[in-house]
């Protein structure tokens, strides 16, 4: 797309022309290229591909679509083949020349690189057909498989822009507040604001410019939704901030994106550009006389930086440390001007909302959370990868059915959920149904959608140890309570984890968390004990066996366990005693071997070895 | 150095707001932040010394000191960390001789854990110079760093 396209009758009879142009029949190989495949070396078989529909002269006969994250990166490298949606995964990098020859020349399935249900046993050939994806409803994030994030045209083929081309068209900005205010659209990036209040305080507020602000500075470890959004649908993301900026009468936009994130980079970027070409962005939009650009910033790595005020400090180029939020970003934010925040998915929920109006949105979801949530699946569990469902949808049902349980047949001990300031939700809870406020209720928090699986074989205490840790190394040190008390907090943990717990540490715990939540400006600070609060809440047993009895249940903290063989089991196979790195594991060839206690550093090397499940860590 | 530095400078067209971004740049330039290409970027950018080094010391994605020729970067995102990360930092450190955040002496390793990759499905991640090695474990560490030359590393080819 070269030209400017200057009428929303124009961009319609571009999509038909698009559209009419795409045979729907005709084969087509898919393949996901977001940044979870591309570390399994996706790109070589990108390469292959091309290579071999090239030797055979089928690059008109048969289309390739590199397309960003589908979701399931445990299975991946993945393709899928059109029309009838054969789907492959865990692909070899050398498999091109034979999915070729066999699936599209011949029609046959390749046995080896189907997925094997393991509830059933059952082999299963079409991607709709996948246990992972049949139980989701893949409103948002579905569209990622059907477009290549570096293609306008694929984007607009779908009927991309029509959301825009509506709102610019047919709708007063105060009609388009209303419409998002109806359908409930709460804030996906953690506070789980209405996002169409905001909007109205911004379009209300004095001052000028006005700015709309897409966060993609996606800080909490084990979540990725918003980059795989960002890299497999930039336009999506796009078109929902040009829309909320006619809204709010905003005419320059940013987009704060962490740096580790460089290929959503590219691909925002590129997209930026593509929609400037084609008028759907800069001046005179779709010929309605709507100006709106977008700047990209990347952040410098600080997690503080996903709070609001931090972030505008930190697009200002200075440190980016939080204030006082007396008077709402919306009247003061960036530069002192009125600021709309919103985060990747909360964005890329408004073409929809849209397109198909409030009614239809607020169908799906509880009462008060609408629509589908992103979660990214992670930890201990089968499936990792990222999910969507329902507002409202049980824990369990996402656990088990979509992620396919617990690996190795251990036993599921919690679920953590909303980051690190986030709780662990204990198994009495798996049949709540996710909601923002059910989530609150049970001490934890929806957050940006991260959702940690941990079994038997975590610790508790360590793992809000961790969680504690990671805040202490983030708190921007504005706060003496946050700064000085979450680390006060870390150290008390360090030393249950270590043995030198003491009677009173769980109750030094509690009373210090409150006082941290009291005297805190911002979030960061204010949730900053929920992981210890939470597992004190469900976990508390754990604690008093660190405490009391100096054990660790789960055998994770070092100062607390010892390391063992058991002769029943040990083969005298010699694997421990050659990858010990202190000579601790020994024993002669074929005879049970012993570990010395006195030379043991617990390192762990003599259990990652063992296949015969022989060395006790108690 | 003055001239490279102009040249960062110049293609963000010396807007004050993206001293961040600069200063990333700066960092890929030289593989760490040195004092005199700080001191350039605050002259060209006429912003004060003092304020360049506050960034510069409250982000962590910046360095003051050079970095070693292999760059580990080790996730410890949640879904890593109770896959045992941690145990993996602790071989990395004691083969080393580095505790995370550290370069040896020869300029060689640098080492440090990062916060989430958002591969969680390979989880532990190694990077190694930009490149991806999932499913690590204490093995699998060792062996990497013997294939990087680092003495002391025994491994026996277990995988």
């Amino acid at each position: 797309m070269t030209t400017k396209i200057k009428s929303f009758d124009e961009l319609k009879s571009i999509q038909e022309r698009l559209k009419a142009g795409r045979d729907p029949k005709k084969p087509c190989i898919t393949i996901c290229v977001g940044t979870g495949c591309l570390a399994y070396g996706t790109q070589k078989l990108v390469d292959n591909f091309r290579a071999e529909l090239a030797k055979r002269n089928l690059t008109e006969k048969i289309g390739f679509r590199t397309t960003g994250c589908h979701g399931f990166c445990e299975r991946g490298p993945m393709v899928v083949i059109a029309p009838d949606k054969i789907f492959y995964q865990r692909v070899g990098l050398e498999d091109a020349a034979e999915i070729i020859d066999k699936t599209l020349l011949k029609g046959e399935i390749i046995e080896r690189l189907l997925y094997v249900d393991p509830a059933t046993g059952q082999k299963v050939t079409r991607e709709d057909d996948v246990p992972f994806y049949k139980k989701q409803t893949r409103l948002v994030f579905g569209l990622n498989s059907k477009v290549d994030p570096e293609s306008l045209d694929d984007y607009l083929a779908i009927g991309g822009y029509t959301a825009l081309g509506k709102a610019l068209t047919g709708m007063k900005p105060e009609a388009i507040i209303q419409e998002v205010i109806k359908a409930n659209l709460r804030g996906r990036g953690g506070g789980g604001f209405p996002a169409g209040w905001k909007w109205d305080s911004t379009r209300k507020a004095q001052g000028d410019p006005k700015y709309v602000i897409c966060n993609a500075d996606e800080g909490d470890p084990g979540a990725y939704m918003d980059r795989s959004l960002l890299e497999g649908n930039p336009h999506l993301v796009l078109e929902g901030m040009i829309i909320g900026a006619f809204a709010i009468g905003s005419s320059q936009g940013y987009i704060y994106a962490r740096n580790e994130y460089p290929l959503a980079i590219k691909n925002i970027t590129l997209a930026i550009e593509q929609a400037r070409q084609a008028g759907l962005l800069g001046e005179n939009i779709l010929g309605t006389g709507f100006n709106f650009d977008v700047k990209i910033n990347r952040g410098g790595g600080a997690f503080v930086c996903g709070e609001s005020s931090a972030l505008f400090a930190s697009l200002e180029g200075r440190a980016g440390e939080p204030r006082a939020k007396y008077i709402h970003a919306t009247d003061k934010g960036l530069y002192d001007k009125p600021t709309n925040l919103n985060n990747v998915e909360t964005w890329a929920n408004v073409p929809f909302i849209i397109d198909r109006g409030a009614d239809w949105y607020a169908s799906i979801g509880t009462a008060g959370s609408k629509g589908t949530k992103i979660f990214s699946l992670v930890g201990k569990i089968n499936n990792t990868g990222l999910v969507e469902v329902p507002m409202g949808t049980k824990l369990r049902e996402i656990v088990f059915d979509i992620g396919g349980g617990i690996p190795g047949g251990k036993k599921f001990k919690a679920i953590q959920t909303g980051g690190p300031s986030g709780g662990c939700i204990p198994e009495q809870y798996l049949d709540m149904g996710v909601d923002f406020d059910e989530l609150t209720k049970i001490g934890s928090m929806m957050g940006s959608g991260g959702m940690i699986v941990m079994d038997e074989d975590n610790c508790m205490v360590d793992v809000a140890r961790y969680f504690t840790n990671f805040l202490v190394s983030e708190s921007c040190g504005k706060c003496v309570p946050c700064r000085e008390g979450v680390r006060r907090m870390r150290d008390i943990l360090a030393d249950i984890t270590e043995g030198k717990g003491q009677e009173g540490d769980v109750e030094l715990l509690e009373k210090m968390a409150a006082a941290i939540i009291d005297g805190s400006l911002c979030a960061l600070g204010n949730s900053a004990p929920n992981p210890v609060l939470s597992t004190i809440r469900y976990f508390r047993d754990e604690y008093e066996a660190h405490i009391k009895h100096k054990r660790c249940p789960a055998g994770v903290c070092k100062a607390l366990i010892l390391y063992s063989i058991d002769p029943e089991k040990c083969t005298g196979c010699t694997l421990c005693s050659k990858v010990c790195p202190t000579g601790a594991a020994a024993g002669e060839r074929k005879k049970a071997h012993a570990i010395d206690k006195a030379l043991c550093t617990k390192c762990g090397a003599c259990r990652e070895s063992c296949k015969f499940d022989a060395i006790i860590v108690r | 150095m003055e001239q490279k530095v102009k040249e960062i400078i110049q293609h963000y067209h010396g807007d004050k707001s993206y001293l961040v971004p600069i200063l990333q740049d700066v960092q890929k330039e030289f593989n760490y932040l040195p004092k005199d290409a700080l001191c350039a970027v605050s002259t060209q950018l006429s912003v004060p010394i003092s304020r360049v080094y506050e960034v510069v010391t409250f982000y962590k994605a910046f360095s003051l000191k050079p970095k070693g020729r292999y760059q580990l970067s080790l996730c410890m995102g949640t879904a890593c960390h109770v896959r045992g990360a941690e145990l993996i930092a602790g071989n990395i450190e004691s083969i080393l001789g580095i505790k995370e955040g550290e370069t040896t002496e020869d300029l060689e390793f640098s080492f440090e854990t990062v916060g989430c990759l958002g591969a969680c499905a390979l989880g532990p991640v190694l990077v190694v110079n930009g490149e991806y090695h999932g499913h690590m474990n204490i093995a699998k560490s060792t062996k990497i760093l013997k294939k990087l030359g680092k003495k002391g590393a025994t491994d026996d080819d277990q995988d």
